[in-house]
């Protein structure tokens, strides 16, 4: 049996502290942490956006509404942090322009913590870009939303598998009635106040031949940049001849993982 | 960061691009098969699917109605007519309520307000008479449509049916040689064409964007909307007996937003073909689950984002215009007031359109937003008809509803040609002063930006012109035995 958490009884637990929840709004100051929400379209990112900050991101249900970044601001456990909702997208890997700004911002805008929301009803297709993600970062949390209408469906997500299968934590909410979003929270500031793993994940096993110039190239990116975190992405990115990712390397402006604590962001993307 | 030495980085570069030789084609396809098929194998292990024969799938019935070839236009066409029939037949009452309290009401207490407080003519005229009334008349005449109209289309928005009107116009963009997503932008055009053209952003392609943005205009935009149900519901509705009018306005209106969707096609066809000529893309559009919108919620959202901040928008621009078009009014050159030697300069040329020097003065004052068209109109047909009953002095508007309305255009020698054309020309015209900045900002161009001025507006002379000359000629030839 598939057992759900009774709300009720959750909100009762003394652990339970709902009161560590303060929206902010548009209160940008003195942020600690940034948080950047990726995710397909269509899969609920902007009501997650909403219900953190308490803005009121227009929410329309077809893909393509949200094109540019929305900022808003939340305080949780008495951290502040700066909530950055990007485009949705279904990979990082192509060239149009919502794309192209919601893969700068990870990629360039250093995030502390990288939530992922994924529609449940649609895993496959959201995985995708759920991979491409972790292989920039590992300061991921995974959002799986939705959940409620995956259950309407008869279907039956195990969270804790795919948690181990992709080596982040998977948090199952249902934005829309506000389910999960405690744990969801609570995910978060586990991963911005943790320590930086350096360890995002590999793509695919690559055939012999690209294995031996991802290892070539990666071996050349790390000689550059000592710290860099993604060398593998970064080698497979410049194999695919992005010229974002060229120039980027021959700028020397490939980011090294932020400082423990916060820095301000170090690249403004342009709108 | 750290900035690496020039040198080595270029190395890397040079050594990157030797391996892409080596590795060949087929690349990026390996990369992408490989996330889609860890992807699928990692949902694989997470899922467990129902057991059984599957069940009934209420969403993808609906989506085989709604999206099927045979009915899934009809459908668009009949639910549109409903919003606007609605929209129009509902906004009657509250609009008339609204100008007996802010104009017939509002106007001579603040009139009798600023004689007691000792105001000058000339300043108690540019405030009341000018930007009071105008103001006035935007809120009155705007607001009741713009509060039915917008909680209802973004109702439908929410229940997930625009990516289905997306899905049913995707075939004819194709052919025309525009990208599928264009329908998406046009869609949020609907709303408001500034965002139409940032929402260009989805399509990759730099010329499929290109079009997208200088088709845009031609969906009709919140500002115009108002224009297109008062114009309908005064000239198109009379023609029909009583019971018919509210159904026959809302028709009209859906005609004309039907022949926006047709000019987009059509201009993005002749772009396809001449300025931007190239390959069209293709792309796969998700349709969203249907789901139930919360409806108190959506409603309260649209009228706070959507009818407040036209509305806004409207009074921040009716202020000055307002105080403009009086001081247009008041001030003469020779006998005659400005206003009268503008629109006489301006009258030949409305009158070979269709329409008549007012409105294209209408149209030169409301370049900022399309929102003061209307109220720019009637202030300036009484001023030049001096209408007796309408008001006390030239340049004041006063009463406003149904038939006292009609009365006055049709003082200022308004028919249905010029009720007709003046909605074709709302539809083609050069876009407001915002989208053609946010057209500049987009594209970063000069050229186009003034491509996307010119075009409409050529467009919609010619259109005008068309009906006009053809009207005239049936006239004659009518009264020629």
């Amino acid at each position: 049996m598939n057992h759900r958490p009774d709300p009720a009884a959750c909100a009762a637990c003394p652990t339970h502290d709902r009161a560590q929840l303060a929206r902010l709004g548009v209160d940008l100051a003195d942020v600690d942490y940034v948080v950047a929400l990726a995710g397909n379209p269509n899969t609920g990112k902007s009501t997650v956006f909403n219900a953190l900050t308490g803005l009121r991101q227009h929410t329309g249900n077809w893909p393509g509404k949200t094109v540019a970044r929305a900022e808003g601001a939340f305080r949780y456990a008495g951290r502040r942090y700066k909530l950055v909702d990007l485009p949705g997208t279904y990979s990082l890997l192509s060239t149009s322009v919502d794309e192209e700004v919601a893969r700068d911002f990870i990629l360039f805008g250093r995030p502390d913590v990288t939530v992922i929301v994924v529609d449940a009803t649609r895993l496959e297709r959201n995985l995708n870009l759920v991979l491409q993600v972790l292989a920039i970062t590992d300061r991921a949390v995974v959002c799986l939303n939705l959940m409620d209408e995956a259950r309407r469906h008869g279907l039956a997500v195990d969270h804790r598998r795919l948690a181990r299968d992709l080596g982040v934590r998977v948090v199952p909410t249902a934005a829309r009635g506000g389910e999960g979003l405690p744990a969801l929270l609570e995910a978060i500031d586990e991963v911005a106040t943790g320590a930086t793993g350096r360890h995002t994940r590999h793509i695919w096993r690559e055939p012999p031949r690209v294995r031996r110039a991802v290892a070539d190239l990666v071996a050349g990116l790390e000689a550059l940049f000592p710290d860099l975190p993604n060398a593998r992405w970064v080698a497979l990115r410049l194999l695919d001849g992005d010229e974002r990712i060229v120039e980027a390397v021959r700028r020397g402006e490939l980011p090294v993982p932020a400082a423990p604590v916060a820095v301000p962001l170090a690249l403004e993307v342009a709108p | 960061m750290t900035r690496a030495p020039a040198s080595d980085a270029e190395r890397l570069l040079a050594r990157a691009q030797q391996w892409r030789w080596e590795i060949g084609h087929g690349f990026h396809d390996q990369l992408m098969e490989a996330i889609y098929a860890e992807a699928a194998r990692l949902a694989d292990r997470a899922v467990t699917r129902p057991q059984g024969p599957p069940r009934f799938d209420l969403d993808r019935a609906i989506d085989r109605l709604v999206t099927s070839r045979r009915w899934g236009f009809a459908l668009m066409l009949l639910l549109f007519t409903l919003v606007f029939w609605i929209t129009i037949s509902g906004a009657n009452v509250p609009s008339a309520w609204l100008s007996w309290l802010l104009i017939e009401q509002g106007h001579p207490f603040l009139k009798h307000l600023s004689a007691a407080i000792g105001l000058s003519p000339w300043l108690s005229g540019l405030l009341v008479d000018g930007m009071y009334l105008a103001t006035a008349w935007v809120v009155s005449v705007m607001l009741p449509p713009m509060a039915i109209f917008f909680p209802l289309f973004t109702l439908l928005e929410d229940f997930g049916y625009l990516p289905r009107v997306a899905f049913n116009l995707d075939r004819a963009f194709h052919r025309a040689g525009a990208h599928g997503k264009q329908a998406l932008s046009m869609m949020m055009g609907f709303g408001c064409n500034a965002a139409g053209v940032v929402a260009t952003r989805v399509i990759d392609s730099p010329r499929e964007r290109l079009i997208a943005i200088l088709t845009n205009n031609f969906a009709l935009c919140n500002g115009r909307w108002p224009t297109q149900i008062l114009i309908a519901g005064l000239f198109i509705g009379s023609v029909a007996p009583a019971f018919l009018a509210g159904f026959l306005s809302a028709l009209a209106v859906v005609g004309v937003a039907v022949l926006g969707v047709l000019m987009t096609f059509a201009v993005s066809w002749g772009l396809s073909r001449t300025l931007l000529r190239g390959e069209v893309s293709t792309f796969s559009l998700e349709l969203p689950p249907y789901r139930p919108p919360r409806i108190w919620r959506t409603i309260v959202t649209s009228l706070v984002d959507r009818t407040a901040y036209v509305l806004w928008r409207a009074v921040v621009f009716a202020l000055p215009a307002g105080a403009a078009i009086w001081l247009v009014a008041n001030v003469s050159l020779g006998e005659v007031p400005l206003a009268g030697h503008l629109v006489r300069v301006l009258d030949p040329v409305g009158l070979l359109l269709g329409l008549n020097g007012v409105i294209l003065l209408a149209y030169v004052v409301a370049i900022p937003a399309n929102e003061i068209v209307i109220p720019t109109v009637l202030m300036l047909t009484v001023l030049m008809t001096g209408v007796a009953d309408v008001g006390a002095g030239s340049g004041v508007m006063f009463e406003l509803e149904g038939a006292s309305l009609a009365r006055l255009l049709d003082a200022g020698g308004w028919t249905l040609l010029t009720a007709v054309n003046l909605m074709l020309f709302s539809l083609m015209h050069n876009p407001c002063s915002t989208t053609l900045l946010t057209i500049y900002r987009e594209t970063g161009s000069r050229r186009w930006t003034v491509v996307a001025a010119l075009l409409p507006l050529a467009l919609g002379v010619l259109a005008t012109f068309a009906v006009a000359q053809t009207c005239r000629l049936v006239a004659i030839a009518a009264r020629t035995p």
